[in-house]
């Protein structure tokens, strides 16, 4: 279904809103006589390659609207003719679906009963000068940008000539800065002289294009021209860094996402009731799984079942977290280093159960459209959804946490628990269940963790294994018992990561961020955001 | 000797245990034939020579975890130092007997295009330069890693991650291909040791002789440490670290002196491990093998040196006829084992004692 939805979108967008919305069905259903666009159309299956450029002038002329979309398939060797009856197919070239051109329904048709319509460059040339041409004078904004940027830096005397007529018209402020970047460079191929005006507007660009086109002047022109292209090259450089620096940042912050949503269940159990967990990958394993799972009960609703794995994750993991309490660490309060040992015990049956279940393969987990494409922010900047959808929601996750500690009952009696535990009893609070309590809840959160890291690798039953040190590093570096140390610091080595990645590599920056923390270790013992106060020493 | 051992019968035991094997094994292997009923093959010897190394290694643990108290996650780092300095000995002595058949440069170095050996596999030609090394890396490493921690005071879960943490980040370098250390694949394929054929049968009893040595001298070595004054000052610390400094002890310096020992121990065990299993990869780092090496020390008790070795032969034997019988239970059995041990046996299969004993 999405995969569908995805092809109809990008490839018979067009096609699918304009056939169906604008052409009468009684006229798509007998079609004869009474359609001379389509019978002028048929006659390119017969036409020599000279004769169909003819054809497609002549079919430019029409203002039908299904016109562009025709020269499109052309363009891309989509556009197939039946040999039987010579009717006009369209073949999907990933998908090799063959529809009828003129009524947009599926046709069983064998490979040897159908013909391309070919193309040669010349024809191909004319396609898109004559595709961005009727482009450029659509009623709708974006098709217009897109089409100007289309022929960026591929731009010839007509088409630039049909720009100096249209830019005049243009209202679309975006669209009309781009025509006269198109304009811009006509100048700079055929006029010696150019003011200085034009450099300003051309430094302000991020198009590649307009890198190249100075980076060409540059070499050709007298040296005064050229120091002054020199100058606008140097300000586009500079931009271009600035962004390049932007998107490191994203890159950090999606990782430090990623980090901060597997370590601050551990900021809980571990921070909050100094329980080392060292099964806590496995219950991000667990929440992963559990993502798997319902995928495979409704796959035809990727994006509910997404949604709804969330909640179920949590009280997956959750549950697993109340089990391992009940049964092993409430043995062992008091004596960190056994209940280090007992749960990696945990974390190695956990393992072994789940590649038993599942097998040791690993499974992937389909993620929703809503999650893929990017947002361009401008030509060198572009933003995955993904990581965006990430981001938003480890902030909308430690926000709900923070909310859970800071203003409901549970909260208010960890923290007392936590930071006094003889003295909560004494008031009256249930210690033992605000242990189980907050060990499912900082389960829960891995689990959650889960279904976010589902989206972004393979499940695996070493999924959780991978993160396990990491999270731990994070919480240390943040300060045990603090949740916006955790998110702190996973913001900051995600972020400190992604800078030191482009010329250490991926690996070396890993371990370069695990000497770091070694070493700061050293200095600050507990941490970036240290608890302060008695409980210090408790 | 036996006042070092004087009320230790464990050790006495051990001794005893070890000893014999060192006489029937080399006898059982060489001088019987095939078809003799008290027949040793060299997988037995092999696999038994392999188990005094993880002794060993187990015995270096427990000096800083039973008597100490600092539960390292990353002995595992110093074992596979001290392996992979031995393993660079056996890779230049491979020679030009080479896949590439190039008499400078190891195979993988060759595959890599690399035209000159790096400057730190120098001297690794010389059989003495390379023990120098095994004892010294590892050494090294020990000593400025617990300069630092011990001495801004980072203790017990904190150490524990950082330990973690070093044989992590160790792992992640090993396993880079421009580290100079075969990468992925580790250093394998030795010819031989000492001018003496890694294959043959004799070898293999000699590294074997040697792992018993070995074995023994660390635990002598250990027990003279254990009941020494700095022993005692060492318990000490791990009992009530705050009182021995304000006693005037330097918590820093005991701490610094036994993790460093331990440090070179598990690098001598990685040493004499290497020749016998015939390659060393990185992933002897991984974070995993450290912590299995904590539950060998775990389940065989605490504190008590003989444990230590008792809990590496158990479950490693344990290991090797569950993977060989059905593989998929062993990571079951394992996980049961710490949770168990810690539940349930505290003290270790050392600390067992007959109900009716016990009561007194």
């Amino acid at each position: 279904m999405p995969a569908f939805f995805f092809h109809a979108v990008a490839a018979f967008l067009l096609l699918a809103i304009i056939t169906i919305a604008a052409t009468p069905l009684a006229a798509a259903q007998d079609a004869g006589a009474s359609d001379p666009f389509y019978e002028q159309a048929k006659t390119l299956v017969d036409a020599s390659l000279k004769d169909r450029r003819g054809i497609v002038e002549q079919l430019a002329a029409s203002d039908d609207p299904r016109l562009i979309p025709l020269l499109r398939h052309l363009l891309e060797g989509d556009l197939y003719y039946s040999k039987e009856d010579g009717e006009l197919l369209v073949v999907d070239g990933d998908t090799d679906a063959v529809t009828s051109w003129l009524t947009d329904e599926a046709v069983e048709i064998g490979k040897s009963d159908r013909k391309k319509i070919t193309t040669n460059n010349q024809l191909r040339g004319l396609l898109r000068d004559l595709i961005a041409r009727l482009q450029l004078t659509n009623d709708d904004a974006t098709v217009r940008y897109n089409a100007v940027r289309q022929l960026l830096g591929e731009e010839d005397d007509d088409t630039t000539e049909t720009i100096r007529e249209l830019i005049a018209s243009e209202d679309d402020r975006e669209t009309r800065e781009l025509m006269q970047v198109v304009l811009d460079f006509e100048r700079l191929s055929k006029e010696e002289q150019v003011e200085d005006d034009l450099f300003q507007r051309l430094s302000r660009r991020l198009e590649p294009e307009v890198k190249n086109k100075l980076t060409a002047y540059a070499e050709s022109a007298s040296p005064a021209m050229a120091s002054n292209a020199a100058d606008a090259l140097e300000k586009i450089d500079a931009r271009v860094r600035f962004y390049g620096h932007i998107e490191t940042i994203f890159f950090g912050l999606s990782l430090g996402s990623v980090l901060v949503l597997a370590a601050i269940g551990l900021a809980i159990t571990f921070g909050v009731m100094g329980v080392i967990n060292m099964a806590h990958g496995e219950l991000i394993m667990l929440g992963a799984y559990t993502t798997w799972v319902i995928q495979q009960w409704m796959p035809s609703n990727v994006g509910a079942a997404l949604l709804l794995s969330i909640p179920a994750a949590f009280l997956v993991a959750g549950f697993v977290g109340v089990l391992i309490e009940r049964l092993v660490i409430r043995y062992l309060y008091g004596r960190p280093l056994e209940t280090l040992l007992a749960t990696f015990g945990i974390s190695l049956i956990l393992q072994q159960a789940v590649r038993t279940i599942f097998s040791p393969l690993n499974r992937s987990v389909v993620s929703p459209s809503w999650m893929s494409g990017t947002l361009e922010i401008n030509s060198v900047l572009a933003l995955t959804n993904n990581r965006l959808v990430i981001i938003g929601f480890c902030l909308a996750v430690f926000a709900l946490l923070s909310l859970v500690m800071q203003r409901t009952r549970l909260g208010l009696e960890v923290r007392a628990v936590s930071q006094n535990r003889p003295m909560a009893r004494a008031m009256g609070i249930r210690s033992e269940r605000v242990d189980m309590l907050t060990f499912g809840l900082g389960s829960g959160v891995a689990g959650i963790a889960g279904v976010a890291l589902s989206q972004l690798t393979n499940v695996g039953p070493n999924l959780g294994q991978g993160y396990i040190i990491d999270s731990f590093m994070v919480v240390v570096f943040g300060g045990v018992g603090n949740l916006w140390g955790t998110l702190v610091s996973g913001f900051t080595l995600g972020i400190a990561n992604k800078f030191l990645e482009p010329w250490s590599g991926s690996v070396l920056a890993k371990i370069l961020i695990l000497v770091f923390i070694i070493l700061f270790i050293q200095k600050r013992p507990r941490g970036l955001f240290p608890q302060k106060g008695r409980a210090v020493e408790a | 000797m036996t006042s070092l051992l004087r009320g230790d019968r464990g050790g006495w035991i051990l001794f005893a245990l070890v000893i014999l094997l060192m006489v029937y094994i080399p006898i059982g292997n060489l001088a019987l034939s095939a078809d003799h009923p008290l027949y040793v093959s060299t997988y037995t010897v092999t696999l038994l020579g392999k188990y005094l190394c993880f002794a060993l290694l187990a015995l270096s643990l427990d000096l800083v975890w039973g008597y100490l108290g600092i539960l390292s996650l990353g002995h595992g780092a110093f074992f596979a130092l001290g392996g992979y300095a031995m393993g660079m000995y056996l890779m230049r002595q491979i020679g030009d007997r080479g896949v590439y058949g190039n008499p400078e440069l190891p195979d993988f170095m060759v595959f890599l295009n690399w035209d000159a050996l790096p400057w730190y596999w120098y001297g690794f030609d010389q059989f003495w330069f390379a023990m120098l090394m095994v004892v010294l890396v590892p050494g090294v490493l020990a000593f400025v890693f617990g300069a630092l921690a011990f001495r801004s005071r980072v203790t017990g879960v904190y150490l524990s991650i950082m330990t973690q943490a070093l044989t992590y980040a160790l792992m992640l370098a090993f396993f880079r291909n421009e580290m100079g250390f075969g990468g992925n694949n580790g250093l394998t394929d030795f010819k031989d040791i000492l001018g003496f054929d890694i294959q043959a049968d004799s070898t293999r009893i000699g590294l074997f002789l040697a792992s018993g040595f070995a074995l023994l001298a660390g635990y002598l070595a250990c027990r003279s440490i254990v009941t020494s004054r700095l022993g005692r000052v060492a318990v000490a610390v791990r009992d009530g670290e705050d009182r021995v400094r304000f006693l005037g002890y330097s918590v820093t310096k005991v701490k610094l002196a036994i993790f460093t020992f331990s440090a070179v121990l598990a690098g001598i065990a990685g040493a004499l491990y290497v020749p016998q299993v015939g390659i060393i990869n990185p992933g002897e780092f991984t974070p995993v093998k450290s912590i299995e090496l904590v539950v060998w020390v775990a389940l065989g008790g605490r504190a008590t040196l003989y444990g230590a070795v008792l809990g590496a032969v158990t479950v490693n034997y344990l290991k090797t006829e569950f993977t060989g019988l059905m593989p998929e239970a062993w990571l079951f059995a394992l996980g049961a084992l710490f949770v168990l041990v810690t539940l349930f046996f505290p003290r270790g299969l050392a600390g067992f004692r007959l109900p009716w004993k016990s009561a007194k």
